[in-house]
């Protein structure tokens, strides 16, 4: 139904009312959410697959914002994300979790700073915060290390389903009409005052035309923005490396711990997980490369020490991964969001490590500028939109291989059967890769890493796919 | 809910060749739970020579091995379920269970575990690095090969043990050449003649004193780099051995483990600590051949029997702690009454050494010495007699088990 625009070479380009540049949990949250109104929408991302960028590796941690700066717009938009992703993530099959979260002092200088803390709390409308004595501490958590002087309690903290978060997204805007482009690395932006559309031109030359370009490139974002000869900020990434251990490990510990934060980084958490994990980090450098998602032995070593002095029990158990994600930081220390009426563009950039759980309300706050850029904002009617449901894939629901009917458990670790792997290689937006699977079903996660299912989730995928099945082993592979 | 006489959770060497055993031995109501698709275990993708010598007398390649116990298992009687999940209990002798239909449970007189080990991934072993496709572990390989889908053109090889050459031969086959095989003992751990028909014959060198630094590759392995120095360009990392053992429905049902090597402590007789419940197989030593997995799971029959017609289950075993370089012992506890698995031990050794000598003593008392079998490597099977149990004492305290220079 998208009107053809003729460039000026000649090439037929598709227009678009809106263009999402970045498929991350931000910009699929926009396309969602735009996917909700008479729109021509685009998704677009240089990746194959939605969530494969930064999105993919964070602390899963649906976040009260309680120690974010008062008054910011991230402070803001933590707030408000919180209370709608919280709505939303059990009706879209999200896993999310009511764990609390304890923050604990580990000395007395950490401790004196627990009513500062429970004020911030305060003033970032997180109200029902606790400060505890050691013993409280130890009653909650027994499992804890020896240093504990204290902490407060935040019961409001969630741990949620990361992966699954912005496939919820793009799944509805799919479902709901959103053209979804993947592998498109976006290259080039051509802003054309006269007929008020702007090229959209991917490295390999394919291109469309929208009337309004929405920047949620993540890492690349300042890339994107300078496209369109903006500045402003720029991106330096800060890597965070985690150590996911055994679901042996569960049991030591109820909620999330914390640590008091400092000015540079929330610190060294130890949470629980909604797939029946412990997970242990991040750390925090700031590194040039923005494509260095790697660990390093410092960054492993780090961890464990921090692990150690936190829940040492922990270190008798086995490893079952080990990744880095890199955080969009930039040189403020607020979100950069910003609109630019003449240019028709809307910048959702440095969307750091809190994305996740203010996702929702950057895309209620995006939907304004789109708006403000001059491209009208008509509500469909609820009768033409479709609600999407996700298999959900936490520990604490049902899952299909307790229902039965959904063929073999083919991830014995995960519990996995075959019919939720097929289900990622057939319903949109569908994984094209291993690591695509394991986002939408978990399959591969598990202890083993691939030891029994990688041949098997293999030959599923290529049966499900058509595609034959050492390209799923080997994307890239010379067949 | 359904009930039967036996139980066993695992169709692999141990498994089938416990329920051939006790069809042998008269009884007729045995379930065989596999969650895999197809009975036989490992062996089933282990497709070169070395199976069946001290169970079935002959030498077989894994898959005709795994072939020829389905099909003992399948004509002993024993009924055998695959694609059905043992997900933990409920109740004593009773197991949760995942099929095609969901959940369901299932009674049993007496349950055996033999659920087998893997090989440690990449990650367990805390290898820093990026994550691109092509690391794996020689279990994935050998079934991925199995089904023709191709591995990597150049593979590291991590670990120089059995089956860390087995993996060789492996990737040789598929036409992936092996830049190195790597290590981090000063020694490589297998049998020289074995070494010298894969590693020669394929020019793998083997480089000992290192360790995995670092892999890179972001979408693809490109290369490692070595805790020497060294960067070897490869496409493929294959992490070999480093048992551990499939533990899972032992540890959700409080089975006292042995944490040195992660599976249950089991005595003589393969009772573990939960009554009624026995284990066998590599869960119990991670790891050893098939073979020896077998002829430990045709010992349960006796101990097995003897628990269905008198529900006696012995209490208060006498511990067996090793020392010094010894890692651990299998079984590793004890009652007078009840012999070892075929008479023997089986121990692991963390360094190399030339001690052959062994003493076995409870408080003063030495109960047995004399040489292992094999010699001190690590990683490698090493045997004791065990025709000393019958002469500990009940109330003797602790067995202890150490070299003698």
């Amino acid at each position: 139904m998208s009107e053809v625009a003729t460039s000026a070479d000649g090439d037929t380009e598709i227009l678009f009312d809106v263009a999402v540049i970045g498929a991350g949990v931000v910009g699929t949250a926009v396309a969602r959410l735009l996917s909700h109104h008479r729109l021509r929408v685009a998704l677009l991302d240089a990746n194959g697959d939605v969530g494969a960028g930064t999105s993919k590796a964070n602390t899963a941690i649906l976040h009260t914002g309680f120690d974010a700066v008062p008054g910011s717009l991230e402070s803001q938009l933590v707030r408000r994300g919180y209370e709608l992703l919280r709505e939303f993530a059990p009706r879209a099959g999200i896993a999310v979790e009511t764990t609390g979260a304890l923050l604990v002092a580990w000395d007395d200088e950490q401790a004196a700073t627990l009513p500062s803390l429970a004020a911030k709390a305060s003033a970032n409308g997180c109200t029902e915060t606790e400060i505890l004595d050691t013993a409280g501490v130890r009653e909650l958590e027994p499992h804890l290390g020896d240093a504990v002087q204290g902490g407060m309690r935040v019961p409001g903290e969630h741990i949620i389903d990361p992966w699954s978060t912005p496939l919820a997204f793009a799944r509805e805007a799919i479902a709901n009409g959103v053209t979804w482009l993947p592998n498109r690395h976006v290259t080039k932006l051509e802003a054309d005052a006269n007929s008020g559309t702007t090229v959209v031109v991917a490295a390999d030359g394919r291109s469309i035309r929208a009337r309004c370009v929405v920047n949620a490139a993540g890492l690349y974002s300042d890339a994107v923005n300078e496209l369109l000869g903006r500045t402003g900020f720029s991106i330096r990434p800060r890597r965070g490396e985690l150590i996911v251990f055994d679901k042996h490990a569960r049991p030591l510990l109820q909620r999330t711990i914390l640590p008091v934060p400092t000015a540079t980084t929330k610190g060294v958490l130890v949470a629980p997980t909604v797939f029946g994990n412990v997970m242990l980090g991040p750390t925090a450098d700031d590194i040039d490369d923005r494509t260095a998602t790697g660990s390093t032995r410092d960054g492993i070593d780090a961890l464990l020490a921090k692990g150690r002095r936190i829940l040492p029990a922990l270190m008798s158990h086995e490893v079952t991964a080990v990744y880095a994600g890199l955080r969009a930081a930039t040189e403020h220390s607020d979100y950069q969001i910003s609109h630019d009426v003449e240019l028709r563009v809307v910048c959702l950039g440095g969307i750091r490590s809190t994305g996740l759980t203010a996702s929702m309300a950057i895309a209620e706050h995006a939907l304004g500028l789109i708006e403000a850029c001059g491209i009208d904002l008509v509500p469909r009617d609820a009768d033409e939109l479709v609600d999407v449901t996700m298999t959900n894939l936490g520990e604490a629901f049902e899952r299909p291989y307790q229902r039965g009917g959904a063929g073999p458990i083919v991830c014995h670790c995960e519990l996995v059967t075959r019919a939720e792997i097929e289900a990622a290689c057939t319903e949109a937006p569908i994984a094209v890769t291993l690591d695509g699977i394991r986002r939408r079903t978990r399959a591969l996660a598990g202890r083993c890493q691939g030891f029994f299912c990688t041949a098997e989730v293999c030959s599923v995928a290529a049966a499900a796919s058509g595609r034959p099945a050492d390209s799923w082993y080997r994307p890239g592979a010379p067949s | 809910m359904t009930t039967h006489q036996v139980v066993i959770v695992g169709a692999g060497p141990a498994g089938l060749s416990a329920a051939i055993a006790f069809s042998r031995r008269g009884v007729r109501d045995i379930v065989v739970l596999d969650r895999e698709a197809e009975a036989g275990g490992v062996p089933r993708h282990t497709d070169h020579l070395g199976f069946g010598m001290r169970d079935l007398h002959r030498l077989m390649r894994g898959p005709a091995y795994a072939k020829r116990l389905r099909e003992l298992a399948e004509r002993s009687g024993a009924q055998i379920r695959t694609e059905t999940t043992a997900l933990g209990w409920d109740g004593p002798t009773t197991l949760r269970i995942a099929d095609a239909n969901g959940i369901s449970t299932i009674e049993a007189g007496a349950v055996v575990l033999a659920t087998g080990v893997r090989e440690r991934p990449r990650a367990a072993r805390l290898v820093p690095g990026d994550r691109g496709t092509g690391i794996l572990t020689t279990g994935a390989l050998q079934q991925l090969t199995m089904r023709q889908i191709r591995p990597g053109t150049v593979a590291v090889v991590v670990g120089a043990e059995h089956v860390s050459f087995s993996a060789v031969m492996t990737l040789s086959h598929a036409g992936c050449r092996v830049a190195a095989m790597i290590t981090p003992l000063q020694h490589h751990q297998t049998y020289t003649p074995l070494r010298l028909a894969t590693s020669t014959r394929h020019r793998v060198p083997i480089i000992t004193d290192a360790d995995i630094a670092s892999i890179e590759g972001r979408t693809q392995v490109s290369a490692v780099t070595l805790t020497n120095g060294r960067r070897i360009e490869c496409d493929t990392v294959v992490f070999t051995g480093d048992w551990a053992a499939n533990n899972e429905l032992a540890h959700s049902g409080g089975l006292s483990m042995d944490p040195a090597h992660g599976g249950p402590i089991v005595d003589g007789a393969l009772r573990t600590s939960r009554t009624g419940v026995f284990a066998a197989g590599n869960l119990t030593h991670p790891a050893e051949t098939a073979d020896v997995c077998a002829l430990q799971g045709r010992h349960l029959a006796t101990s097995t029997l003897d628990w269905l017609s008198t529900e006696h289950w012995p209490q208060d075993p006498v511990a067996v702690r090793t020392l010094g370089p010894i890692r651990w012992i299998s079984p590793s506890v004890l009652h007078p009454q009840d012999p070892a698995p075929r008479d023997r031990f089986v121990l692991r050794v963390a360094t190399f050494g030339d001690a052959r000598s062994i003493a076995v003593s409870q408080g003063d008392r030495t109960l047995w010495h004399g040489n292992i079998v094999g010699s001190l490597v690590p990683n490698r099977s090493i045997s004791i007699a065990a025709d000393w149990v019958d002469a500990i004492d009940p109330e003797g305290g602790e067995i202890v088990v150490q070299l003698r220079e």
